[in-house]
């Protein structure tokens, strides 16, 4: 028993040296569990408030690029409106439309939360994006971040003030996608080196791909609204194992330089949630 | 200046400095990634308590991981180098170690010559096993070593800039007194 004593006297050094080691290798490689930990939401306060007073004099720096993307989204949704159309009048008789507006807002699926960019890597191998939104403003788990110029996360954790967003530039994200023209179903992911090129496998040598075609997200996904722009295709390589392509995508965002996003938030996903588990038990 | 405050505003200042000023550099290369923060570890002083100063390295790194959310990973390389400091710096000071007048480790305390090479042991230490716990997730060998290559050199390239920018004063400890 001394002998035990002695030793562990002898070596403390070491073996402190191997237990803290332990735990930081224990952390590292339970990352996922890492995002549920309690002590994270507290970090995540701790570290979002600093990043409050850092982008505050950062935001000025960008504030006309940042202008001009906005006005462009603006010009985008004006585009959009209803009012735009006019159709040439081939009926007998123009019928008013009696709803109320509102009428609509029942089946709305996504609802847009605008949302200040606060934190973001770009050269790490797994990159989070933080934003100043929390749980009491309405953001959750698992909901889609999506920025002017396309797709840019989802959401892994959130505390009452801030979340916190796997970027798409993350080698755990995998967001199901298709070419907009010839619509090929594929997977889009990153392989951890370069932050302005993604990956799309899995696309058939039937589909017709060409360089600069975009690439959307597709409406399988219950995160992200369909129809959002992901890419546009930069490379085209053949995968000789499989008889598909694998796509190199130039991302929509630029990841750099993100300041203002949406956090997307699925109105009908707990009816569906809870009808796929109806599915199951049967 | 107590080394207790310097030390204090040195952690402060050294991840403020890694997380909005080098991390927000556009990289160049993916091999390039600029690290300075880990200066922080090799300027501790030389009387330090050997498990104090594991744990000082545990500490600092988790407290950058929390910025970076890579949990583990800077902690485990700082780790490493706060304890393998000792050990480089009784190799390359090995007369009267313990007695050492100087009270943190520089060029004027320890020698030119000496202090690079601590610099330099210490550095490829910390990006090998950073790179390394990495290059688990991902990547080729030809991916590892040329990380490692480039990082070190942009790292030694910022501590030499460094210690020319902010010349440390070492007081030299007498006997007396």
């Amino acid at each position: 028993m001394r002998n035990v004593f002695l030793f562990i006297a002898r070596f403390s050094n070491l073996l402190f040296f191997l237990l803290l080691q332990v735990v930081a290798l224990s952390m590292l490689f339970q990352y996922n569990k890492f995002h549920q930990a309690a002590y994270m939401n507290l970090a995540n306060e701790a570290t979002g408030r600093v990043y409050i007073r850092y982008n505050k004099i950062e935001t000025y720096f960008s504030l006309q690029k940042e202008n001009e993307k906005l006005r462009q989204q603006n010009a985008e949704l004006l585009n959009a409106l209803k009012d735009d159309y006019a159709v040439p009048d081939s009926s007998i008789q123009v019928v008013t439309d009696s709803f109320r507006v509102d009428s609509l807002e029942q089946y709305r699926k996504f609802l847009y939360l605008p949302v200040k960019v606060i934190g973001n890597s770009i050269d790490a191998q797994n990159n989070y994006i933080t934003l100043h939104r929390g749980s009491n403003q309405g953001v959750g788990v698992n909901m889609a971040v999506v920025g002017p110029e396309g797709i840019i996360g989802k959401v892994v954790n959130v505390s009452p003030n801030m979340a916190v967003a796997m970027s798409l530039l993350h080698r755990k994200n995998s967001v199901v996608a298709l070419l907009k023209k010839g619509g090929g179903f594929g997977e889009v992911v990153w392989d951890g080196k370069d932050p302005r090129h993604v990956t799309l496998n899995n696309i058939p040598r039937t589909v017709k791909v060409q360089k600069g075609d975009t690439v959307v997200t597709s409406s399988y996904s219950d995160i992200f609204p369909p129809g959002k722009i992901v890419g546009y295709v930069a490379q085209v390589q053949e995968d000789k194992s499989t008889s598909t392509y694998s796509l190199k995508l130039k991302t929509a965002t630029d990841f750099y330089s993100v300041q203002h996003a949406f956090v997307v938030k699925n109105l009908q996903k707990a009816e569906m949630d809870s009808l796929m588990k109806k599915i199951r038990k049967d | 200046m107590s080394n207790l405050l310097r030390n204090i505003i040195r952690f402060v200042f050294f991840i403020l400095l890694q997380v909005f000023v080098l991390d927000k550099v556009p990289p160049l290369h993916q091999f390039v990634v600029p690290y300075l923060y880990f200066l922080f570890i090799l300027w501790l002083p030389f009387k330090i308590q050997r498990g104090l100063l594991t744990l000082m390295g545990f500490v600092f790194g988790l407290v950058l991981d929390f910025f970076t959310k890579t949990p583990g990973l800077h902690a485990a390389a700082c780790v490493l180098i706060a304890y393998a400091r000792p050990f480089v710096i009784g190799i390359l000071m090995p007369k009267e170690a313990a007695e050492i007048g100087y009270s943190e480790p520089s060029i004027t305390s320890m020698g030119f010559m000496p202090y690079a090479v601590y610099v330099l042991i210490l550095t490829l230490l910390h990006h090998i096993y950073l790179v390394f716990l990495e290059w688990l997730h991902f990547g080729n060998f030809w991916y590892f070593a040329g990380k490692v290559l480039a990082t070190t050199a942009i790292s030694l390239l910022l501590i030499l800039i460094t210690e020319m920018l902010f010349v440390r004063k070492s007081k030299y400890r007498t006997n007396v007194a």
